[in-house]
């Protein structure tokens, strides 16, 4: 879920930006040393967990946990996706510096709705309440993302308008799968872990 | 799945000071997303391709990248071409392609990939270590350099991590299908991934807290800007001149 280089027009590359600094801004402020680590290699195991291939039906598509990241980190949602991308536009050549900004926006703004209006019901009594708010935060963190970069592209000229409804058509199966496995992550966690999900980090 | 194929090298472009790279990378990138014109977004990519090739990178392994990269411009394809109104040139049923809208994919296609030359002969050929190592020297925020430094060093672990994971469920006969039942065994994946790196990160505090960590990192060596640097500069930034100005007079 990328916008490649080269093809927003510079106002929205430069509005991007701009909003990429103020979040990340907002989320170093809440972040500190004494977390930082935690921080660090969690992202570094979304980083991974990012790579990893789901299977529908005939193809496979990768997860992007961008609801989860919301959950976990909520606010710092936004320097750690910044890096994430940084270091795919750095060792993979997806994406690239111009458009960090509005990627980063596209990502990180999704996760934390996701962290706005979920983290409560995932921390509920009842694991069928937390099933639902994960199976949403996965849903939500695509749908949103995917609306996003609709919104970049139309923003961007008129012409867009049918590649936007394309890129958001293609989104819908992946929503569903992304929804499935995070609600499936969310029980687990809860069992296991459940201080990961209590706003430790965040 | 990690892997730094263009970070090695002895080439022209290696031997430059990753913060001249940098901030060339940077300028480049910046004056080809704005190219609105299909002949100066082609000497764009003339400009990245002179610095891919100055790397003398694997021709191979790059141009499999560049394949992965092109998939949204391949959708691009499919729409955009009949998306614009002017002289037809294809019908098909209700579609109709035109010449602009051939023409203006075309632009967006060269400007992607080359800034995704650009990306990789400037950035991608200075290794992580010294991008880190440089923008710690171009002034950007501690914390985020942390950040970035510790998710860089700790996606190898993790990565092992999983890799680990991932042979208990072939020993154990998983195959991946679409089925309520692999994706549940992906979530626990997953969770599990998410707790592993939890717990390593609270040994990671204890380690920093031991050594008395107190939010700096000592650097041992120290880039030095040498004539060449400066030279390499120069030509760049004149090459990028010419590009602006080209497209300042064209509007």
């Amino acid at each position: 879920m990328h916008i490649s280089e080269g093809v927003v027009a510079a106002p929205v590359l430069a509005a991007g930006a701009a909003a990429a600094v103020a979040g990340c801004a907002v989320g170093l402020r809440k972040m500190d040393y004494q977390n930082t680590p935690k921080v660090a290699v969690l992202s570094s195991a979304f980083f991974v967990a990012s790579l990893v291939h789901i299977p529908i039906g005939p193809t496979s598509a990768h997860l992007v946990l961008n609801g989860l990241i919301g959950i976990l980190l909520g606010w710092i949602s936004f320097p750690a996706v910044l890096v994430g991308l940084l270091l795919q536009a750095i060792l993979f050549q997806f994406g690239g510096i111009t458009t960090l900004g509005v990627n980063t926006v596209v990502m990180a703004v999704p996760a934390i709705v996701c962290y706005l209006l979920y983290s409560r019901i995932i921390r509920s009594r009842y694991d069928a309440g937390a099933a639902i708010g994960g199976f949403l935060a996965g849903a939500t963190g695509i749908l949103l993302a995917g609306a996003l970069v609709a919104l970049f592209l139309l923003f961007s000229g008129e012409q867009f308008i049918n590649v936007a409804r394309l890129f958001l058509l293609a989104h819908f199966p992946v929503m569903v799968i992304e929804g499935i496995v995070t609600a499936f992550i969310i029980l687990f966690l809860r069992k296991i872990k459940p201080e990961l999900l209590g706003g430790d980090i965040r | 799945m990690i892997e730094e194929h263009f970070s090695t090298g002895d080439s022209v472009i290696h031997r430059i000071d990753p913060r001249v790279r940098i901030i060339c990378a940077i300028v480049y990138s910046a004056v080809i997303a704005v190219i609105g014109n299909l002949s100066i977004a082609f000497i764009g990519l003339g400009a990245a391709i002179v610095f891919v090739a100055l790397a003398r990178l694997d021709a191979l392994h790059l141009l499999r990248r560049l394949l992965v990269v092109n998939v949204f411009v391949l959708m691009l394809w499919l729409v955009l071409p009949f998306s614009f109104s002017g002289d037809t040139i294809l019908s098909l049923g209700p579609l109709n392609m035109t010449q602009q809208g051939v023409l203006y994919t075309l632009m967006l296609t060269v400007k992607c990939n080359a800034i995704i030359l650009i990306n990789v002969g400037l950035l991608s050929t200075c290794g992580m270590f010294n991008v880190v190592h440089a923008l710690n020297h171009l002034r950007v925020p501690n914390k985020l350099i942390h950040l970035l430094f510790f998710i860089y060093r700790f996606s190898h672990v993790m990565q092992y991590e999983y890799a680990r994971l991932t042979d208990t469920l072939k020993i154990r006969g998983f195959r991946p299908k679409t089925s309520m039942h692999a994706y549940r065994t992906y979530g626990s994946i997953i969770g599990t991934l998410m707790i592993r790196a939890y717990e390593r990160s609270e040994q990671i505090h204890r380690a920093m807290v031991c050594r008395g960590f107190k939010g700096k990192y000592w650097l041992l060596d120290h880039f030095a800007l040498r004539r060449s640097d400066v030279l390499a500069a120069g030509i760049m930034a004149a090459g990028a001149v010419i590009i602006i100005i080209l497209q300042w007079k064209t509007g």
